[in-house]
């Protein structure tokens, strides 16, 4: 069987799915996605607090694929698009998940999965201070990224990063980033 | 010094730098995917208004959204206040956040905790 980008979702996000998105993530989808669920947001009249966090959280996993992602490998099915993203976006119980996903070079792989593992091992107070850290002694990347994006995201949702690499050939595995917005007091 | 004008677009904010009155505002969103292309122009002209700042200069920070590349760039606004604030001129942030939003609220705490400059928090009550 041929690799399915879109396997994980069917475990993961069945229904009431508000928008899905597969493809070159350029500054207008990002402009285009962010538009639409703060419509549909609005339009059922989601409380600000509740909104405002999904927002934030939206529009940072976006500029995560932005910024970061990795050239797609050279036998995928979608050549055209520079940085191949892949979004969900659904409404659950309290809130919302948020569910990104992208191609990982073996290369990248074991930072990146260190640098979750870092941000699901602390507290939330840790969390805010490693924010602030960040913030005041790192400059900005040359792809334009501050390294906060995971962070300001974990602090913001007061949830675990949920995520998984399913491998995708011996230099690529395909990052699953499953993000739960919702309602309760953060810890 | 010429003043700083720029509208605000969905992604940038409206900025309003007038070195005649000593009053900053930025206002709106902040959320581009270059937020360094953005803020440049902003911190080149504070660099400029700090040779020669008013006795006192208010500055006003009401965002409803920003990115954490954004907050990199606010940080680098602050440095320039610090620096006016610290040959003895009176430089005073007002940090605007609406009712239920704590984490704006929390976010304008991060900067007071690592700028040396007075803050005052203004909740905006709808």
């Amino acid at each position: 069987m041929s690799f399915d980008i879109e396997n994980y979702l069917k475990d993961q996000a069945k229904n009431n799915i508000i928008l899905f998105y597969k493809g070159n993530v350029d500054s207008d989808v990002i402009n285009h996605v962010l538009d639409t669920v703060e419509y549909k947001m609005v339009e059922v009249n989601e409380q600000s607090k509740l909104r405002k966090k999904v927002y934030n959280v939206l529009v940072e996993s976006l500029q995560n694929l932005y910024h970061h992602v990795d050239r797609v490998p050279d036998d995928f099915e979608d050549q055209t698009s520079e940085k191949f993203g892949l979004l969900v976006v659904q409404k659950v119980k309290n809130g919302y998940k948020i569910i990104t996903g992208n191609f990982v070079h073996a290369d990248n792989l074991e930072k990146l999965e260190e640098k979750i593992k870092r941000i699901n091992r602390s507290s939330h107070e840790e969390i805010k201070e490693l924010y602030k850290f960040i913030l005041n002694h790192q400059r900005i990347s040359a792809k334009g990224g501050g390294g906060l994006g995971l962070v300001d995201i974990a602090r913001k949702t007061g949830n675990k990063l949920e995520y998984a690499f399913r491998k995708y050939n011996d230099k690529y595995s395909f990052f699953y980033l499953n993000i739960l917005v919702d309602e309760r007091e953060n810890a | 010094m010429e003043p700083i004008i720029i509208e605000g677009t969905p992604k940038t904010p409206t900025v309003k730098f007038d070195a005649s009155e000593g009053v900053f505002e930025i206002k709106g969103r902040s959320i581009p995917e270059n937020s360094v292309e953005f803020y440049k122009p902003l911190v080149d002209w504070l660099d400029n208004y700090k040779e020669t700042p008013l006795n006192k200069t208010v500055v006003n920070i009401r965002l409803e959204y920003f990115n954490t590349s954004s907050s990199k760039c606010i940080l680098d606004v602050f440095k320039k206040l610090e620096a006016i604030h610290k040959a003895k001129n009176e430089v005073e942030v007002n940090w605007y956040y609406e009712e239920d939003d704590e984490d704006m609220l929390e976010a304008g705490e991060d900067y007071e905790s690592i700028i040396r400059v007075p803050f005052k928090m203004i909740e905006i009550v709808e």
